[in-house]
Formats: structure tokens, C-alpha cells, sequence
């Protein structure tokens, strides 16, 4: 942001500026928007287990989420822009975080926050939902189970920096994944690749 | 101090319910055999006597189990071995419990009289086990699964011969919960409790009626 005072025949004297306040400053409208939009997110809080009691700590008294303008919490998708989802998601809940995402209004963004919701975790069941990045995209991981609230602060303000990256004129951005004609987000081998069993669980039998 | 005596410390908590014997006696050939076990009688009842011994239990007033703690299931992993349907009986004015079991062959069907007709409290717990084990309770006047959805197609989780990760890929499952349909999975019942049923478009009514709960193709 640059900082021009007027122009005039003549340049001014340090003594005539001196009671002078700046009135207009010149920046870019991406730069603006982005400030604005960064620092008052409405999360949309999607708590499924333990990582949201972490949650509630972070916007609670102690780590205060009202810092970084977030005391808004929306428990509308509507009215929000920022989906928090904050525990595990078994499949009976994809089409649940789904439609919700679907509701959510542009621009909007996302926070998995936790090992289960980022890769299915110690879960890795008939049950569970091997990631939500195969049900919606994913902006932000927060790792850890549960991470502590430094941690969900951590991935916030690394979302608040992505955030004020974006430009307006970029047509990648403010684009809505849809669902293809099958029925999926991502691809099938996509998501079977990135579902795929690790750590000890490689040695469980695989029927599928 | 010393410590107490392992077993005779708590004066009967290691032997037989007073309970075994008086069935032992009703019911003869039908109580396959009786177990004490970490100080709790378990009875195995043969499927075709399952109902009778357990109304017995509930309405005799020597027994009075008026209280259905649990209805669950044990698929053991030896396949020849039969599925146990397994009921936690409770006496709350006895203070008394007992555990019967029902083996179910797994050459023949999974099915076993619902008690639904003596505790109210089995609907859920029968259907719970039915969703995990695929057992039958007949009788059951809602018998759908209760856990998994509505749609679901991969079987019955709990089995032994089912694999952790399901049957179907992840991309497959994924697609299958993507297409459910959450809201039409409500029993005509849960919606009249509601009040909510007769206010509800036609085709809604005649799609819940036929029991078409879904979208998966």
C-alpha cells in the first residue's frame, strides 16, 4: 500500500505537512478484499470427536480465536466461509459434510484439522472416511490428534497467509468442485490411491 | 490386612444362579448346558425354547428379570462354531443377573424369535444386532439397521468373515455414503412421532411406504 499525498505546483514544506493527515491511500482491490476477508472468517464448526473439544478450547478464553477475527462462530453454512471439520467423518456423515460444503456460499475454504479427518487416522474401517479431502477440497491440514489449540491457530493463520495471497482475477479461485455424473469428487483411482493402508495396517488382509 | 481368600470371599458370587437349576427343572432338554464364568451363570438354550425360557424368566416371580440390560452376538472364529446370540438378563428387585446365549447354526438361517412382545426394550438392540450380524429376530415390528444406513451393501461388519476395510474399494464406498440419501432414511413411524408424516408431499409418502430409502443404483 502506497502512501501519496497531492500534488501541487510546488512541493510542500515539511512545517505546512505537519498537521496534515494522510486521506487516501492507493492499493490493489485483491489486496483489500483479501485483508478483509482474512481477518474476519466465520468458521462453520463441523466437530465430530475429540479434536473438537480442542476446538472449543481455541475459541474459549485461554487461546481466544476472537484474535484473529473469528469470533463469529457461524453455525449456518450459509453464513459462513470457513468449514472446520474437526474429528473423524464416517461415511454415514459424508453426505452430511457434503451438502453442507455445497451450502456454504463463495469464497469459502477449509481446515481438516486432525490426523482422522485428514487421513482416516487410527481408523482405517469399513466405517471411516480415508480423508475428507475425498469428499471436499481441502485448503489447510492441522496434524497432530487432536492437535492442541496452538496448533488449529498455527493452520489458521497459515490459511489467513494463503488467503491474502489469492488474487481476484485469478479464474482458478471461487470455482465450485462439483460432483461428476458417478457420483464422485475425486477421481476413483484417486481416491484409492490416497485411501491406500499404512503402517502396521499394510499386513491386515485386502479383500477389495 | 490380609488379603481375602480368592474364592470364598463373596459367600455364592462363584457358584451356579439359583436360576440354572430352576430352568434345568422347567425346561429339561431345551438348556443345553450352563456355565459359571468370572462369578456369572450363563445358560445356552436351545433356538426353539429361546422365547419360551425367556418369557419363563421374566414372568416366573421366583425369576422376575424384568430388565433387558443387553442383546448381542459372538461370532467365534472357528467357522464350524455357531453364532451366539447372547441376552443380559437383570432382576432389579432380586438384585440378580443372568446371561443366556442362543447358538444359531450357520448352516441354516439366522433367525430367533424377537422378545420384543416381553421388553420394549429390544427394539433397538435387536435391530443393532441384526445391522452387525445379519441374525433375524422374527417377530420385530421394525427390524432395519440402526447403525450403518439404509443402503448399505457390504453385509454385516461384526461377522468374523468380514474384513476390516470392507468389501467394496474406498472409491466405491465412497460413492455409495456420497449417494445416500440422509433425510429419506426416517421409518414412517419416526415421522408420525414427529408429527411430521401427513404434512409430507405425496411422492415422499409413497417412497417411504415402499420402502425405497435411497438413491444408490
Amino acid at each position: 500500500m502506497g502512501l501519496t499525498t497531492p500534488k501541487s505546483e510546488r512541493e510542500p514544506t515539511e512545517a505546512e505537512l505537519a498537521g496534515v493527515s494522510p486521506n487516501f491511500l492507493t492499493t490493489t482491490l485483491s489486496a483489500v478484499s483479501n485483508w478483509g476477508r482474512a481477518n474476519s472468517l466465520w468458521p462453520m464448526p463441523f466437530g465430530t470427536a475429540c479434536c473438537a473439544i480442542e476446538f472449543m478450547a481455541s475459541a474459549a478464553g485461554r487461546f481466544d480465536l476472537a484474535r484473529f477475527g473469528m469470533e463469529r462462530m457461524s453455525f449456518s453454512p450459509r453464513q459462513a466461509d470457513l468449514l472446520i471439520c474437526a474429528g473423524r467423518l464416517p461415511f454415514k456423515l459424508a453426505p452430511i459434510i457434503r451438502r453442507i460444503w455445497d451450502q456454504m456460499p463463495q469464497p469459502k475454504w477449509s481446515i481438516s484439522m486432525g490426523a482422522c479427518a485428514s487421513t482416516g487416522g487410527i481408523f482405517d474401517t469399513y466405517t471411516m472416511v480415508q480423508g475428507i479431502d475425498t469428499i471436499i477440497p481441502v485448503d489447510v491440514y492441522v496434524p497432530g490428534c487432536p492437535p492442541r489449540p496452538e496448533g488449529l491457530i498455527y493452520g489458521i493463520t497459515m490459511l489467513q497467509k494463503k488467503i491474502k495471497g489469492e488474487s481476484l482475477s485469478d479464474p482458478t479461485l471461487r470455482v465450485e468442485h462439483l460432483m461428476d455424473d458417478r457420483g464422485f469428487f475425486l477421481p476413483p483411482e484417486k481416491i484409492d490411491e490416497i485411501s491406500e493402508p499404512f503402517g502396521n495396517s499394510v499386513h491386515q488382509t485386502r479383500s477389495a | 490386612m490380609s488379603a481375602p481368600a480368592p474364592s470364598s470371599a463373596a459367600p455364592g458370587a462363584r457358584g451356579a444362579s439359583p436360576s440354572v437349576a430352576a430352568l434345568k427343572a422347567a425346561f429339561g432338554p431345551a438348556i443345553l448346558r450352563s456355565q459359571v464364568s468370572c462369578g456369572d451363570s450363563i445358560v445356552w438354550v436351545d433356538r426353539g425354547r429361546g422365547h419360551d425360557v425367556l418369557a419363563w424368566l421374566r414372568d416366573t416371580p421366583a425369576q422376575e428379570f424384568n430388565y433387558l440390560t443387553d442383546i448381542t452376538a459372538v461370532d467365534y472364529r472357528d467357522p464350524e462354531r455357531a453364532l451366539e446370540v447372547v441376552y443380559q438378563l437383570r432382576s432389579l428387585a432380586r438384585k440378580a443377573d443372568l446371561r443366556i446365549k442362543i447358538p444359531l447354526d450357520k448352516s441354516q438361517a439366522l433367525e430367533v424369535d424377537s422378545v420384543f412382545d416381553l421388553w420394549k426394550g429390544a427394539d433397538w438392540l435387536e435391530r443393532e444386532v441384526f445391522d452387525m450380524f445379519g441374525v433375524t429376530f422374527k417377530g420385530h415390528p421394525d427390524l432395519r439397521r440402526i447403525l450403518m444406513w439404509d443402503t448399505y451393501a457390504e453385509g454385516f461388519p461384526l461377522r468374523k468373515d468380514f474384513p476390516l476395510r470392507g468389501h467394496f474399494t474406498r472409491a466405491e464406498q465412497t460413492r455409495q455414503a456420497l449417494a445416500a440419501n440422509p433425510e429419506a432414511h426416517y421409518s414412517i413411524e419416526e415421522l408420525s412421532i414427529a408429527e411430521a408424516y401427513d404434512e409430507l408431499p405425496e411422492d415422499v409418502r409413497r417412497r417411504l411406504t415402499h420402502g425405497d430409502r435411497g438413491r444408490v443404483q
